[in-house]
């Protein structure tokens, strides 16, 4: 793989995909902020365009298409100028319901991934709990199986959707301590004993709605189990992987838009006579990002291939999330240094994407942990 | 119903055009392009007729580089049929696009021609004319609609251009000074359509897979028998003037002052 192998059909849905974000979305960026919502509309909208379905079956509502599709999916995506919504719509399809794809029976497909992917039912991934986030082999929340039910108690923290959601990709501890005990369930949440106890104020992401979750004694049938019980940890482990590959992608793509925008900027704004992006400080600052974005961008393309063709790609997934989050930090400190005044103002994208960039090197499993994940995988570290 | 609907494929109006050094064209290096957005509307208009009229078909006919078979595609993908490339590299005036869609017609035989009213790249808005003399047909140009783009109409994807109940006759609404008129043209015919027809769908993934499947034909003019040595040619072109940098006035008066005395305006 020499060059990304888009194809003309790959153009076209970024031609549509950009379109669409460009008139529906962007417009409503700021305002979808202040409200710490977005519209459900959102959701049908995205799967009218077939962009939750990308790489599920066609009996699911799906298109069975490639990853490159998901990239494409992705890095349109950054055009809504709202973190927020994006990471909303990344959990929808690529996060809380490919577990349900990969595994799930075809009564939980027709019940729970069919109506995610065609936008009518919000999902969520419930994996992260007050006390354990990537540390999975330690969660606490319980399912105590009783007769043709689980009983589920706990908590969860940091839940995407959390709010809203009409279902839950659930992370439960149904036998020993351990990675062993793990099991994975379908979680309607109209079930008895389920409490949004929270909606946490966040730094950034703020049209997304992200929640403290409470779950006592809420039964639910055991028909609901994904996989075999016990076998959980495993299917948690790979769904990070496609977690984290998103967002490098996204963070490279959110990169290009920023530059893009420091660029024009520094065209049109003069100081003691010369356009900023003529000064030399800001051509040499914004060439070493552009050059740093591209690599970026390669390292994640490289994820990416293997990611597709179904390869091992845990370490160069680590490394891409690792390396184009952190690099995030820097490219939008330096773009928003060169708004001056205007890029401390909210209604200046340079300034919420500040706030939001934030996550990159926190969620789907911090700096840290990518780099731990990857020292394993180094001869003699 | 057969319908025959063009799609050119013009420069993205968010590109920056910049002008060649010898004024001869703009430079087409790093530009993007597209399907001229009018004609996105024409497909749109076209789609909606077929689906109201069963059994139907659209084909969508583009003139130009083998790259202009991404705006056919781009036509598929929102549900035409099939489509048609005529492959020419270079400069051609509207009349010899004109006389080339006439051969079209002639082998197509449509019940109907539908196009942007124009191209947003040269603006000219006179190809649909040239083909419905040349063919002899009825035009409407401007096709509109009384319904606003918010309405329950436009939401319900309804078709603008009526077809009458005997098939022989389509109705249209166009726009003119303060007004619509109601036209009644009977087919076959050519109709140029307006911006407020209607709000183009956009193309879902399960479509643009499905287009894969879909033909596209492709000709050259030497084969249809158009000459194309244009008859118009492009003397130059120029940018617009740059803008230049305004002036603050001290009051109100300095201003009525410049405006009555230097621009004559008041």
């Amino acid at each position: 793989m020499i060059e990304a192998p888009f194809t003309p059909e790959h153009d076209l849905f970024r031609k549509n995909l950009r379109d669409y974000v460009e008139r529906e979305l962007a417009p409503h960026a700021l305002e979808w902020d202040e409200a710490g919502i977005f519209p459900r509309e959102v959701f049908t909208g995205m799967a009218e365009l077939g962009a939750l379905g990308i790489n599920y079956a066609e009996d699911v509502g799906g298109s069975a298409g490639d990853y490159w599709y998901v990239v494409v999916l992705a890095e349109e995506l950054v055009r809504s100028r709202n973190a927020g919504v994006n990471m909303a719509l990344l959990v929808q399809s690529q996060m809380a319901t490919p577990i349900i794809g990969e595994i799930g029976t075809l009564e939980q497909k027709k019940e729970f991934l069919a109506p995610a992917l065609a936008g009518e039912k919000i999902a969520a991934l419930g994996i992260s709990e007050p006390d354990a986030g990537s540390d999975v082999a330690n969660l606490k929340t319980t399912a105590r199986r009783e007769g043709d039910e689980y009983v589920i108690n706990g908590a969860k923290m940091w839940i995407t959707n959390g709010t809203r959601a009409d279902f839950i990709t659930l992370a439960v501890r149904t036998g020993e301590k351990g990675y062993g005990g793990i099991s994975l369930l379908t979680f309607p949440t109209d079930v008895k004993g389920y409490s949004v106890s929270k909606k946490l104020q966040k730094v950034g992401n703020l049209a997304s709605d992200t929640a403290l979750l409470f779950f006592e004694d809420c039964r639910v049938p055991v028909r609901y189990l994904l996989g075999e019980e016990n076998h959980g940890f495993y299917h948690v482990m790979t769904n990070f992987q496609g977690e984290r590959l998103v967002a490098a992608i996204g963070a490279v793509a959110g990169m290009d838009r920023l530059v893009e925008d420091a660029i024009q900027y520094g065209g049109e704004r003069s100081a003691f006579g010369r356009p900023l992006a003529k000064f030399q400080v800001w051509k040499h600052k914004l060439v070493e990002h552009l050059t740093a974005i591209e690599a970026a961008r390669w390292l994640t393309y490289r994820a990416v291939d293997l990611f597709d063709r179904k390869e091992v790609a845990i370490k160069e997934i680590s490394m891409a999330k690792l390396f184009a989050g952190d690099l995030m930090q820097k490219v939008v400190y330096d773009c928003m240094q060169l708004h001056g005044g205007m890029g401390y103002v909210v209604e200046t994208p340079v300034a919420r994407a500040f706030r939001d960039a934030r996550l990159l090197t926190i969620g789907g499993g911090t700096s840290e942990i990518m780099k731990e994940i990857i020292a394993k995988l180094v001869p003699g570290l | 119903m057969k319908i025959l609907v063009t799609v050119k494929r013009v420069e993205d109006w968010e590109s920056k055009i910049k002008v060649r050094p010898d004024q001869s064209w703009i430079i087409t290096e790093g530009v993007n392009y597209r399907a001229n957005p009018f004609d996105e509307i024409g497909v749109e208009e076209a789609l909606r007729l077929r689906d109201a009229n069963a059994p139907s078909e659209v084909v969508v006919v583009s003139i130009g580089p083998a790259a202009a078979g991404a705006e056919i595609r781009s036509g598929l993908a929102m549900g035409a049929d099939r489509g048609i490339l005529v492959k020419h590299d270079g400069f051609l005036d509207s009349d010899a696009v004109a006389r080339i869609l006439v051969k079209i017609v002639e082998k197509e035989k449509p019940d109907l021609v539908v196009m942007g009213k124009q191209a947003v790249d040269v603006d000219d808005n006179v190809c649909g004319q040239l083909l419905a003399e040349y063919l002899g047909y009825g035009q409407v140009t401007f096709a509109s609609k009384k319904e606003s783009l918010e309405s329950p109409e436009e939401k319900g994807k309804k078709a603008g251009l009526k077809l009458s109940a005997d098939k022989k006759s389509l109705q249209c609404a166009r726009e003119v000074d303060g007004g619509l008129e109601v036209l009644e043209v009977s087919l076959p015919a050519i109709v140029t359509v307006d911006l407020r027809l209607n709000v183009p769908r956009y193309a879902s993934l399960p479509n643009i897979m499905k287009a894969k499947k879909k033909t596209i034909e492709e000709l050259l003019p030497a084969a249809l028998g158009v000459d194309i040595a244009p008859k118009v040619k492009v003397v130059k072109v120029e940018p617009p003037p740059l803008r230049t940098a305004g002036i603050k006035v001290p009051d109100v008066a300095a201003l009525v002052k410049k405006l009555h005395e230097e621009a004559k305006v008041v």
